[in-house]
């Protein structure tokens, strides 16, 4: 069955909090997200900047992945070598939004999600890791990770 | 929201499991032992350790007369000895407040009673030198976690934060600290955040600093609302964490990169 979520910035506790930015729609299909966050499809070049980037991505943080030029990279979760082969655009967005839909104990954070959070410091509070926009651009990039091959 | 999801959301919080599972015993390790042979001499020998001369600022203030009482600590507690092993059983549950203390408060407890003296702020050179001058005591003797019944409160509740994700990243200082210590964090090895050598010298910080310190860089790391240096949150995951850290050995102060 498909569920619709809108979500809702929900804010509690911080009388003068901002004002927290909505999140777009989206539908999640089995174990997926299958249409785009944005309705457009997003940039594998700009994808991988974030991915490498330790302050807007974060992911090597935790995963490895073909990125010869990062020197450090985490063993926290599984290689993202392969991971376009792995899984379809609409299992990676999924597990890119809110990966714990599908594993309540993951270690992942959840990228585009402000709600059932709890102590978020000032400046984050109603704002997802990644916008929309970015979320595309990593899904793209992800995909064309084909090569499961050991580097 | 929909009710629906809401009711989803309610049902995940309520089947996940409670608390991560607690390192065993047996696995026990001070992050000294991740650390490098450069690293560990560093700690290990006095004259390269960095944080000596915070111990050498903290002995002369030991003996220097202080405040209204114009007492120093050494008219009342006598030679430094007197401290030996008292680092190692710190936080406390002090009865006479009915609220657990930390060794900075209790250095400072005596500062406003017994010297009539104005308190240390929170990570002040002073604050730093001196608790590690009475640390530096300690050093060596086993980890003795306050087991006092008005102490079980507190390490409850410090362990209760410690397992609670929050946080921009949602995370739970337990999900790095407890089920992937010694793994790699962007190519840095996860210690199992183990309290044994605070006050301790970072290669990071270039500088002493507590262990409230390092908590709030953690929460900073989470995306988390820092709470206030004087919370008692703090004190009570310090409690919790030496609870956690029962029969480690003191290395205060510690090097740790």
């Amino acid at each position: 069955m498909a569920r619709a979520a809108l979500i809702v910035a929900l804010v509690a506790g911080v009388a003068c909090a901002a004002h927290a930015d909505e999140l777009n729609v989206f539908v999640v299909e089995n174990d997926g997200i299958p249409a785009s966050l944005t309705g457009a499809s997003g940039d594998a070049t700009r994808g991988r900047a974030i991915v490498v980037d330790r302050q807007t991505g974060l992911c090597l943080l935790c995963h490895a992945g073909p990125f010869p030029e990062s020197r450090f990279q985490g063993n926290l979760a599984p290689d993202l070598a392969g991971a376009g082969a792995r899984w379809s655009e609409a299992q990676l967005r999924l597990r890119m939004v809110d990966a714990r839909r599908l594993n309540p104990d993951t270690i992942m954070p959840a990228y585009y999600r402000v709600d059932g959070l709890s102590n978020v410091a000032r400046a984050y509070i109603g704002k997802p890791i990644l916008n929309a926009a970015q979320i595309e651009d990593v899904v793209a990039f992800l995909a064309t990770l084909k090569d499961t091959k050991a580097r | 929201m929909t009710g629906r999801v809401f009711i989803a959301a309610v049902l995940a919080a309520l089947l996940a499991p409670a608390l991560a599972d607690e390192i065993p015993r047996a696995q026990r390790r001070s992050g000294y032992d991740a650390m490098s042979p450069q690293t560990r001499a560093m700690q290990d020998n006095e004259s390269e350790n960095p944080a000596t001369l915070w111990v050498l600022d903290g002995e002369a203030s030991w003996r220097k007369p202080e405040g209204e009482a114009n007492k120093s600590c050494a008219d009342c507690h006598g030679d430094a000895s007197s401290m030996k092993g008292v680092a190692a059983r710190y936080p406390r549950f002090d009865a006479a407040r009915g609220k657990p203390v930390d060794i900075e408060q209790q250095i400072n407890i005596c500062r406003v009673e017994r010297q009539k003296a104005t308190p240390f702020a929170y990570e002040s050179h002073e604050l730093l030198a001196m608790t590690a001058f009475v640390a530096r005591q300690s050093r060596g003797m086993p980890i003795l976690p306050d087991k006092a019944a008005g102490a079980a409160k507190t390490v409850a509740e410090g362990q209760r934060l410690f397992t609670q994700r929050r946080g921009q990243l949602d995370l739970s200082c337990a999900q790095c600290h407890d089920d992937n210590w010694g793994r790699s964090l962007g190519g840095a090895s996860i210690p199992q955040g183990q309290p044994n050598g605070y006050p301790l010298y970072r290669l990071e910080w270039q500088s002493v600093g507590s262990m409230r310190r390092r908590l709030r860089n953690c929460l900073s790391g989470m995306r988390a609302e820092l709470w206030p240096v004087d919370a008692p949150e703090y004190v009570a995951l310090e409690m919790y964490l030496m609870a956690r850290a029962e029969g480690l050995r003191m290395e205060s102060p510690a090097v740790r990169p």
